[in-house]
């Protein structure tokens, strides 16, 4: 961290940039905020309100009854779709953590002759990204008979050569000291894995639990040609659909949005910390 | 000793692999075949064509103009991502107060979908009504509302694309940047200052900025496959009830007409299509391996 080191005396800016920089951080806050602004002001508002000729700020009392009325209405399968989204998610998370870090430890740490060929099958697949290839892909669920099926939406997406990848990187730089304990204990690969690796690897599995996590609730392409029958929609299937058919009224899609942020705004606000981790450790490989 | 390893490790990485060989593998290599072939409503195609859907595809306007489309894209969202991710890291880490504050803030757009952010772009702020957010503004100064998705002269809808983007991605690439301002070494501001370098554009252009170098080839590189593989803003955005315009289609989203639209599934020009959209982004990364070197975490 920087505010370790003492700056020379006199590097101190002047007091007026420093405003500058808030000024023009509160600007840009507010700016980011507008978008979450709507989305409530919207959906506690009626439609009359929304497009009153005049801007209003916010609606002169908040329609809590906008919530019974997007829960009651049965033609809105927001809550069966949020069911399927929370299925998905934590499926895909758990499933994709389990097998690539199995694979990702294998090739860091067992030797094995052809361990190098395998780590450049699995490398080979980086170079192409899965939603360019999602004809192909829709090929091969549709000819398991996995279309409108839990299992389309969650087994293709759990190999996923990037996590394996991060997860062989981790562990090269994983201390092998503690490895070589457990080993001289009796145990074999298998038992040093479980109860000396993964334990204490708990920041980096979260970080990357809470990326896997976010990318799964919010994606949109796979779902949109996997989740055809209304019943296996996920959220964001639902809310496109209502956004694209316009059968819905206005404050009826803002507060189905709303409501489909709110799982991640409970993570974001909860594990920011291991967020953050994750972003950083994702995004650089580049 | 040997085959235990051998077990072990097959045991470890093996049901990967085998998920890998199903849902990697064999689409691409599936593809490949039924690129060849006359393959409308089927998978399993018996009329070989040759390299005709290739030509077809290579000389079919539509499918160029959508590489267009994703370069224009491109051209605004990479250096506007890059220049304002890049301000916003700087900004977030020369205060003191509140720093958190605004990291989060920044970052919180994150927590958003694709589809979310085009229903607030689209029914909010730029729905061309006179009560739209922007069109109100816009009515401060007396400008006439605009209809930002479907005018097409000039082209408003790139301004709704871009700024969503913006707004979801901006948060991802500061904390990036913010992670590789935290990297460089304090000591070489401390000896730019003996040496007499004003802090300010002088440290940025001569040890921030070059000290950035890795972070920023990754930012360029991650937004421009991003933007290559744009598709949730766009299909929700500009797409209706009554289908796409003919205009504005990047890679995927002319992909996901061709292949599965309503006109019928074209299964063989939808993977030739693939195959060159796979070949374009394989080059582009293969570049990338041999510019900057295959870069491990760092």
């Amino acid at each position: 961290m920087i505010g370790h080191v003492h700056r020379p005396a006199g590097y101190r800016r002047a007091p007026m940039t420093s405003a500058l920089r808030y000024l023009a951080l509160a600007v840009a806050a507010a700016l980011f905020l507008v978008p979450f602004y709507l989305v409530l002001r919207n959906g506690l508002a009626t439609e009359a309100e929304i497009a009153a000729p005049d801007w209003k700020f916010f609606p002169d009392t908040i329609h809590w009854e906008n919530f019974a009325e997007l829960f009651s209405d049965p033609s809105v399968p927001l809550l069966a779709s949020m069911g399927n989204s929370v299925l998905v998610s934590v499926l895909q998370t758990v499933g994709q953590l389990l097998l690539c870090g199995l694979a990702g430890y294998g090739l860091a740490r067992i030797p094995y002759k052809h361990a190098g060929k395998v780590f450049y099958a699995i490398v080979a697949t980086l170079m192409i990204p899965a939603a360019v290839t999602f004809v192909p892909s829709f090929v091969v669920v549709s000819s398991l008979g996995w279309l409108s099926d839990l299992r389309g939406l969650v087994i293709p997406g759990l190999f996923s050569g990037f996590t394996a990848f991060l997860f062989r990187q981790y562990f090269l730089a994983f201390p092998k000291e503690l490895e070589e304990a457990a080993r001289i204990d009796g145990l074999g690969h298998w038992g040093t894995f479980w109860r000396i690796v993964v334990p204490n690897s708990g920041n980096f599995i979260a970080a990357l639990a809470v990326i896997s996590f976010i990318g799964s609730w919010n994606a949109f392409l796979w779902p949109l040609v996997i989740a055809q029958d209304q019943s296996s929609w996920t959220v964001q299937v639902a809310l496109s659909s209502f956004l694209t058919a316009q059968n819905l009224n206005v404050h009826q899609l803002f507060l189905a949005a709303a409501v489909s942020i709110l799982p991640l705004v409970i993570v974001f606000v909860t594990l920011q910390r291991f967020l953050v981790r994750g972003v950083a450790e994702t995004g650089i490989k580049g | 000793m040997k085959t235990s390893n051998a077990k072990a490790f097959w045991l470890f990485v093996g049901p990967f692999l085998a998920g890998l060989a199903i849902f990697a593998y064999l689409p691409i290599g599936w593809s490949l075949l039924l690129s060849f072939f006359d393959a409308h409503n089927t998978v399993t195609p018996t009329e070989f064509v040759g390299i005709d859907n290739y030509l077809d595809m290579l000389s079919d306007g539509a499918f160029l103009q959508s590489m267009g489309t994703f370069t224009l894209f491109a051209l605004f969202i990479v250096p506007l991502t890059f220049v304002l991710s890049l301000a916003l890291a700087l900004l977030v880490n020369q205060i003191s107060f509140a720093r958190t504050f605004f990291r989060s803030v920044f970052f919180l757009p994150t927590a958003c979908s694709y589809v979310v952010a085009s229903l607030i772009w689209k029914l909010s702020i730029f729905n061309g009504l006179r009560y739209g957010l922007a069109n109100t503004v816009l009515s401060w100064f007396g400008i006439e509302p605009i209809a930002w998705t479907v005018s097409t002269d000039p082209p408003w809808y790139w301004l709704v694309l871009v700024t969503l983007r913006l707004w979801l991605q901006l948060g991802f690439y500061m904390i990036l940047f913010i992670a590789g301002l935290q990297r460089i070494p304090q000591h070489l501001y401390e000896a730019a200052w003996i040496d007499g370098a004003k802090p300010g554009w002088q440290t940025l252009r001569h040890i921030t900025l070059p000290q950035l170098r890795a972070t920023s080839v990754s930012v360029v590189l991650l937004t421009l496959i991003a933007a290559y593989q744009a598709f949730d803003e766009f299909y929700n955005v500009l797409g209706s009830a009554d289908g796409y315009p003919p205009f504005a289609r990047p890679p995927l989203v002319y992909l996901y007409y061709t292949a599965l639209g309503s006109g019928g599934q074209d299964f063989g020009h939808g993977s030739a299509g693939a195959v060159i959209l796979a070949l374009l982004i394989a080059l582009v990364t293969l570049l990338q391996g041999r510019l900057f070197g295959f870069r491990r975490g760092e």
